[in-house]
C-alpha cells in the first residue's frame, strides 16, 4: 500500500506538481511578498476610508469604526477554519503532506483572527449593548470556535511523530468542522429560550456605501495577510518535514552563503 | 474628509477607548504574528544548517525516513 | 448479523469482567460527580429556590466533567498492553469494537451517574416528576458523550499531559449535548414539556452511533501506526 501511494505521488503532472513541497516551496516564497504587499495596500485604503472617509453612523456614533476590523475577521475566522477542515479532508483522503502542512501554517492566523473578533466584540459591545459580554449566539459561537482552534493547535504540538501529528490534527479539524454547524444551532437554540436578559443586537443597519466598501476592503485585505503569513510559515514546516532531502541541503547552503 | 481637527480623529466622539483599543490590540497581535513567523523562518535555517554541518546527510539514511513518510 | 454479535459481546464482555475487577476505579468517578455536585451549594449558598433552579446545569455539567475524567482510561491499558494493536489486526470491523468498548465504558461509569442523579436532585429540591425527565436526558445523552470522548481518547492515546489535551479537545464538543441536555430539565420545569429536546438527544444518540465509532477507529489507527 505505501509503495502504491509513492508511485502515485512521483508523477507529478501540470499544476499538481506544486503538490510536492519541494516544488511548492519556492513558488511560497515567490507569491508571499505579493500577497503581504496587496495586504498592506488594502489595508491602508481601507483603513482611509473607514476611519476619514465613511460618515458618522446615526445610530452608533463613531464607536461603530470597529466594524472595519470585527467584521473582517469573524469572517476570517470561520472561513479559515473551512479552508483548514478543507486541507485536513484532502491530506486524508489524497494523502498528500503538503496538504497537512497547509492546515498546520492556517492555524496560528485563523486563532489570531478568531481572537481578534472576541476582542473588538467586546469592546464594540460595551457602548452599544451596556455590557462587554453576552451570551448570545454568534457570541459564543466564536469563543467555541476559539477553543477549537486552540484544541487543533495544541493536540499538534504535543504529537511528536509528525505523521501522526499531521493525521490527528486533520482528524479533529473535520471533527471540529461537523460540529459546528451543530454547535451553531443549538446555541441559537438556547439563546432564543433564555430571552430573560438578553440585549437585542443591532440588526444590519442600513450602511451608507462608504462604509461597505471600508467593510469590504479591509475583508480582501485579511484574505491577503492570511495567504501570506500562511505561505510564510509553511515554508518553515516544509524545511523542517524536508531536511534530510538533498533540496534543502542545496536550499540551507545558499541560505548560510547569503548569511 | 469627515473631521473637524486631528484632535477629534483621536477622540472618536468620545469613544477612543473602545475605538483605539480595538484598533491597538488588533495591530499590535498582527506585529506579534509577523515577528513570530520571521523569528521561526530564522530560528529554522540556523538550527537546520547547525544540524547539517554536525552530521552530514547520508543517503541510506535519507531513504529511509521518505519510505516512513 | 449473528457473525458480527460474536466479537462485539466478547469485547463487552471482556471490559466489563475488567472494570469488575477494578472497581474502586469505577467507584472513584462516582464519588467525582457526587462530591463535585455537593460542592455548588457552597459556592452559590444555601437558598434553596437558587439551588433547584441551577440544579439541571449543576448535575450536567457534573456528568460532562466525570465523564471527562473517566475517558483516559477507556483505551489506555489496552494500549499498555499491547491488546489494542492485536484488536486493531484482527479481521473484526474497528468500528464494531470500539462500540463493544465504549457501550462496556458507559455502563461502568455513565450508568452509575444516571442511577444516581435523582437523588443527588433531591438535594437541590427538584420537582419530584422532573426526576424521570433528567434521569431520561442523561440516559441518552452521556451515551453520546462516551461516543464523542472516545474519538478524543484514541488522538490523545499515550501522549504527554494527555488529560487536560483531551478536555481541550473535547469540552467544546459536548456543548450542544449539555445545552439539550440540562435544557430539557429546564424545559420540563417551566411547563414547556421536554419532548423536543429529548428527540434531539435521541437523533444526536443515533448520529453519534452512526458516525463516532467510525472517526475512533480512525484516530486509534493514526495513534497506532
Amino acid at each position: 500500500m505505501m509503495k502504491e501511494k509513492l508511485s502515485r505521488s512521483t508523477e507529478p503532472k501540470s499544476w499538481l506538481r506544486f503538490s510536492a513541497p519541494q516544488m511548492f516551496y519556492p513558488l511560497a516564497g515567490k507569491m508571499a511578498p505579493w500577497f503581504a504587499a496587496v495586504a498592506a495596500v488594502l489595508g491602508v485604503v481601507g483603513l482611509y476610508i473607514g476611519l476619514f472617509v465613511a460618515p458618522t453612523d446615526f445610530q452608533q456614533g463613531e464607536v461603530y469604526r470597529v466594524i472595519f476590523i470585527h467584521v473582517p475577521a469573524a469572517w476570517m475566522s470561520m472561513f479559515v477554519y473551512l479552508v483548514m477542515a478543507f486541507w485536513s479532508a484532502v491530506g486524508l483522503v489524497m494523502n498528500t503532506r503538503l496538504s497537512f502542512m497547509m492546515a498546520k501554517a492556517l492555524a496560528p492566523t485563523g486563532a489570531m483572527f478568531c481572537f481578534v473578533a472576541l476582542w473588538t466584540g467586546a469592546l464594540w459591545g460595551k457602548p452599544t449593548w451596556g455590557t462587554y459580554w453576552v451570551w448570545d449566539a454568534r457570541l459564543t459561537s466564536q469563543l467555541l470556535l476559539m477553543f477549537l482552534y486552540l484544541g487543533f493547535m495544541a493536540l499538534t504540538a504535543a504529537i511528536e511523530d509528525p505523521r501522526r501529528s499531521d493525521r490527528a490534527g486533520a482528524l479533529i479539524a473535520l471533527v471540529g468542522a461537523v460540529n459546528v454547524p451543530i454547535i451553531y444551532f443549538s446555541v441559537s437554540w438556547w439563546n432564543t429560550l433564555h430571552q430573560g436578559a438578553s440585549v437585542s443586537l443591532t440588526k444590519a443597519p442600513s450602511m451608507a456605501s462608504t462604509m461597505l466598501a471600508g467593510m469590504l476592503l479591509m475583508a480582501f485585505a485579511a484574505w491577503a495577510y492570511t495567504i501570506a503569513v500562511t505561505l510564510w510559515r509553511v515554508r518553515s514546516l516544509i524545511l523542517e518535514r524536508e531536511r534530510h532531502t538533498e533540496w534543502v541541503g542545496h536550499e540551507l547552503d545558499a541560505q548560510e552563503g547569503r548569511a | 474628509m469627515e473631521w473637524a481637527s486631528w484632535s477629534a480623529f483621536w477622540a472618536m466622539g468620545g469613544s477612543a477607548f473602545f475605538v483605539w483599543g480595538s484598533y491597538f490590540v488588533t495591530a499590535l497581535l498582527i506585529g506579534v504574528e509577523l515577528m513570530m513567523v520571521r523569528h521561526r523562518r530564522r530560528d529554522t535555517v540556523r538550527r537546520l544548517i547547525r544540524l547539517r554541518r554536525a552530521a552530514p546527510p547520508r543517503a541510506d539514511v535519507r531513504v529511509i525516513e521518505e519510505s516512513v513518510q | 448479523m449473528n457473525g458480527l454479535m460474536g466479537p462485539f459481546m466478547a469485547v463487552l464482555r471482556r471490559d466489563l469482567m475488567l472494570a469488575w475487577r477494578g472497581r474502586t476505579d469505577v467507584l472513584v468517578t462516582l464519588a467525582f460527580f457526587v462530591i463535585v455536585v455537593c460542592l455548588f451549594p457552597f459556592g452559590v449558598g444555601p437558598e434553596t429556590n437558587q439551588l433547584r433552579e441551577i440544579a439541571p446545569g449543576v448535575l450536567w455539567v457534573a456528568a460532562l466533567l466525570s465523564t471527562l475524567l473517566s475517558l483516559n482510561r477507556l483505551f489506555a491499558q489496552d494500549h499498555a498492553d499491547g491488546t489494542l494493536e492485536q484488536l486493531l489486526l484482527s479481521p473484526e470491523p474497528t468500528a464494531l469494537w470500539v462500540v463493544a468498548k465504549v457501550a462496556a465504558h458507559w455502563i461502568v461509569t455513565g450508568l452509575p451517574l444516571v442511577i444516581v442523579a435523582p437523588g443527588l436532585a433531591l438535594l437541590f429540591d427538584v420537582q419530584q416528576d422532573a426526576l424521570g425527565v433528567l434521569v431520561l436526558s442523561l440516559a441518552l445523552g452521556s451515551p453520546i458523550l462516551a461516543l464523542l470522548g472516545a474519538v478524543g481518547a484514541a488522538l490523545t492515546l499515550g501522549l504527554r499531559g494527555g488529560g487536560v489535551l483531551l478536555a481541550l479537545l473535547i469540552l467544546p464538543l459536548y456543548v450542544p449535548v449539555l445545552i439539550f441536555g440540562a435544557g430539557a430539565v429546564d424545559a420540563h420545569l417551566g411547563g414547556m414539556g421536554a419532548s423536543a429536546q429529548l428527540l434531539l438527544l435521541g437523533g444526536g444518540l443515533l448520529g453519534a452511533l452512526a458516525a463516532a465509532p467510525f472517526a475512533c477507529a480512525a484516530a486509534l489507527r493514526i495513534a497506532i501506526e
